[in-house]
């Protein structure tokens, strides 16, 4: 599925015209990633948390050579499903 | 930020609709990603991310608390892989 699918979606059930409902689903996805991009976790009840993390740094290895690197401090995403998500995956 | 707050904000940015059109969008914005999920399906959204299931084998756990030995059945988790940009501008 891709963002054009859900923008049908939308469409049909919102009754927003397809070009307007392909901005609005822009507009969600943007809005987290601003959100996001300033270290704020994003709740979505129901769906899940999308949460920054801050990584310490680490000794890694580069896998083609074998040499030793070290991995810097990083931020990166996680997203934690909601429950309700969870137990909808496992009826099957 | 909450799914009401991120609701606010998309009002805020597009004049066009109204709250509870807002409310609408990002609540069918949701419903379509774990019903593709909850179908087996995956959702890629550039800029964003993607969303996909995984399998995990059954396997034996213990109690913690009773250290006795149980049965924990197979299950569908879901999966999100963060997309290039969203990556990129957490990390900054």
């Amino acid at each position: 599925m891709t963002k054009s699918e859900i923008a049908s979606i939308i469409c049909d059930r919102v009754g927003l015209s397809k070009k307007e409902s392909a901005e609005i689903v822009e507009i969600v996805l943007e809005e987290i990633k601003n959100v996001l991009a300033s270290g704020t976790d994003v709740k979505i009840s129901g769906f899940g948390h999308f949460m920054v993390r801050s990584k310490n740094s680490r000794r890694g290895r580069n896998p083609k050579t074998g040499e030793g690197i070290t991995i810097e401090p990083r931020k990166v995403v996680t997203f934690r499903a909601s429950q309700l998500v969870k137990d909808q995956l496992q009826k099957d | 930020m909450t799914k009401s707050e991120l609701i606010d904000a998309v009002a805020n940015a597009n004049k066009d609709i109204t709250r509870r059109e807002a409310e609408v969008v990002v609540s069918t914005v949701f419903s379509a990603i774990s019903d593709e999920l909850a179908n087996g399906g995956r959702i890629e959204l550039r800029g964003f991310g993607s969303f996909s299931i995984k399998t995990r084998d059954s396997r034996t756990g213990r109690n913690p608390k009773t250290g006795e030995s149980v049965h924990v059945p197979a299950k569908t988790v879901p999966h999100f892989k963060p997309g290039k940009e969203l990556r990129e501008r957490v990390d900054k």
